[in-house]
């Protein structure tokens, strides 16, 4: 920054010049106050909307929406599910991101086209997918059905599900940044001796912590708001297979309004705890990577 | 760049190995089912499920929405990506925070969200009612929803190529007397339309699947304000799964065509930027 205004100040351009490379302020006030109308418009206004819809009926009421036994169901299959498909993407993320990052194979530019695949799926066909193949007219059906498992309309398809929608978050943050770090530190560790988990442990694991963190942060933010590929899978059994997102549908197309947005609320603010840390984890990441 | 020479790394076998298994079992083998399951149609169930006159009307809806949401992001995506990386203004920060909203919150919130204010009696409804404007429960609506999910997109791929563009070109520009406006037709907009057309496709891309934040602002009428995924689920409601996986087949391979022209795109960016990069 110094020194950028030290060569401006150096070099100082002719005043015609420095018109041509500076917006003029009715130009640069007029965008501010298009983008910022904007971004009121689309962003804040909605997130002070159920914010304040939730509390509408008191504190009272807002307290008795997610304190509700279906509300804590649901809250408690949330967890669940995010507590399944986050370590597992999480795992398949450094395990990917170690083979793309740290070795040359033939295949690799497809390998990593594949990994990208599940964001290119709409959510409900993510979830139709699946009744393809365990629904009770699926491929494995009549097995499934034969040993008494039952997969879609229950939790194990919910999981499923939502790991598929969420596959690609760990490993495409970890890639670029794994790539970027260079494999020196670890080929000391392996020629000093280590062990290959104990590389890992001592210097890899340090080296991504921040990236990683930020691939799960983002993951796990999707595994707990997924609606449309839940949705297709769950059945909606309430106090069964149903997540959050969906007792918020329930609730809403059952007009109790208020209790809808109090459990929506929720989501409101995993969803503004996942910008904070995603902020945080992105400055963080800057600050350890620069040279 | 890295690691083409590690004969001394570990783990190869065992990380490649359990990537590829994993992705095979989840992605690979889950997707290859649909289209094995649409191939086992006949040609003409599978042309009466695509081509009726239901889910044209949802395709074109569907395409209809995501196009002009796109466009919509398109315009303000470069407009915010511009304010954030040129000038400074207080709550910058946090705004450039905020710009991911869309990513993180769950679209079932934003569905009943903007369902609640757009309709007759919410706060932005009731001043379109006596304009005659409806926007709960037609396409408009719709097309609000997809702006809000498609929002991100543009922002985030514009704003590292404005970061990244050297002042020089600017400035070489400036000194031979162009004027603002002629710098930035003729300078700055063509570094910048391949990360502008790739997060417009991106954001198409996402509107084309969305389904939690239009189910409830659309109003889920047939012939009217059913997107593509809504019908997908209705046909599986009534356990057409012939009817549905023949419509996902037809959704799917759009995607794809859509994510291969974002990959050539995003090659002929880098192309651009590199060769600009490395002129001395």
């Amino acid at each position: 920054m110094t020194t950028a205004t030290v060569t401006t100040l150096e070099h100082a351009p002719a005043p015609s010049v420095r018109a041509a490379l500076v917006d003029p302020p009715l130009v640069r006030g007029g965008l501010i106050a298009i983008a910022l109308g904007f971004l009121a418009s689309f962003l804040l206004l909605p997130l002070a909307a159920v914010f304040y819809e939730a509390l509408a009926g008191g504190l009272g009421l807002y307290w008795a929406s997610i304190t509700d036994p279906m509300a804590r169901s649901a809250i408690w299959l949330t967890l669940v599910v995010a507590g399944i498909s986050v370590p597992v993407n999480a795992v398949f993320g450094i395990a990917a991101a170690w083979a793309i990052a740290r070795f040359e194979f033939p295949g690799k530019s497809v390998l990593v086209t594949l990994i990208d695949l599940p964001f290119a799926v709409s959510p409900v066909i993510s979830g139709l997918i699946f009744i393809l193949l365990f629904g009770a007219q699926g491929f494995f059906g009549p097995w499934l059905a034969e040993h008494g498992i039952r997969i879609i309309f229950a939790i194990p398809g919910i999981v499923i599900a939502t790991t598929f929608i969420t596959f690609p978050f760990v490993a495409r943050e970890l890639i670029p940044l794994m790539q970027e770090q260079g494999a020196e530190e670890e080929e000391a560790a392996i020629s000093l001796g280590a062990s290959g988990w104990q590389m890992f442990r001592r210097v890899t694991l340090p080296k991504i912590r921040f990236g990683l963190l930020y691939g799960v942060v983002l993951l796990n933010a999707r595994a707990m708001g997924e609606f449309g590929a839940v949705s297709v899978v769950s059945g909606h059994i309430r106090g069964q297979t149903n997540t959050l997102p969906l007792h918020v549908e329930i609730l809403y197309n059952e007009y109790q309004g208020t209790a809808a947005f109090a459990v929506a609320s929720l989501l409101a603010l995993l969803a503004l705890a996942t910008l904070a840390a995603k902020h945080l984890l992105e400055w963080q990441i800057r600050r350890t990577n620069r040279p | 760049m890295a690691g083409s020479h590690n004969r001394v790394l570990p783990g190869l076998g065992l990380t490649l190995g359990f990537s590829i298994l994993y992705l095979s079992l989840l992605v690979l083998i889950p997707l290859s089912g649909l289209f094995v399951k649409a191939a086992s149609l006949s040609a003409e169930e599978f042309v009466a499920a695509i081509a009726s006159p239901r889910a044209l009307a949802a395709y074109r809806l569907s395409f209809g929405a995501s196009l002009v949401a796109a466009g919509v992001n398109a315009v303000f995506g470069l407009v915010v990506a511009w304010v954030l990386t040129r000038y400074r203004f207080p709550g910058k920060g946090l705004i450039d925070a905020l710009v991911d909203l869309p990513f993180a919150l769950p679209t079932a919130v934003a569905g009943i969200t903007l369902t609640m204010l757009l309709a007759k009696n919410g706060w932005v409804g009731q001043w379109l009612e006596p304009l005659g404007i409806q926007a709960a429960y037609t396409p408009l609506g719709v097309t609000i929803a997809l702006t809000f999910i498609g929002l991100p997109f543009v922002v985030r791929t514009v704003q590292p190529v404005l970061e990244d563009l050297e002042a020089e070109a600017e400035e070489a520009a400036a000194s031979l007397g162009a004027g603002r406006a002629q710098t930035f037709r003729r300078v700055l907009f063509p570094a910048l339309w391949p990360a502008l057309v790739t997060g417009a496709a991106l954001a198409f891309a996402r509107a084309l699947g969305e389904y939690g934040s239009v189910v409830f602002i659309s109003g889920n009428m047939p012939l009217q304000t059913e997107i593509v995924p809504l019908l997908i689920v209705t046909k599986l409601e009534q356990y057409d799964y012939a009817g549905a996986t023949a419509i996902a087949a037809v959704m799917l391979v759009s995607s794809f065509v859509i994510l291969l022209g974002i990959n050539a795109l995003q090659g002929l960016g880098r192309r651009r930027f590199a060769g600009a990069g490395s002129a001395p």
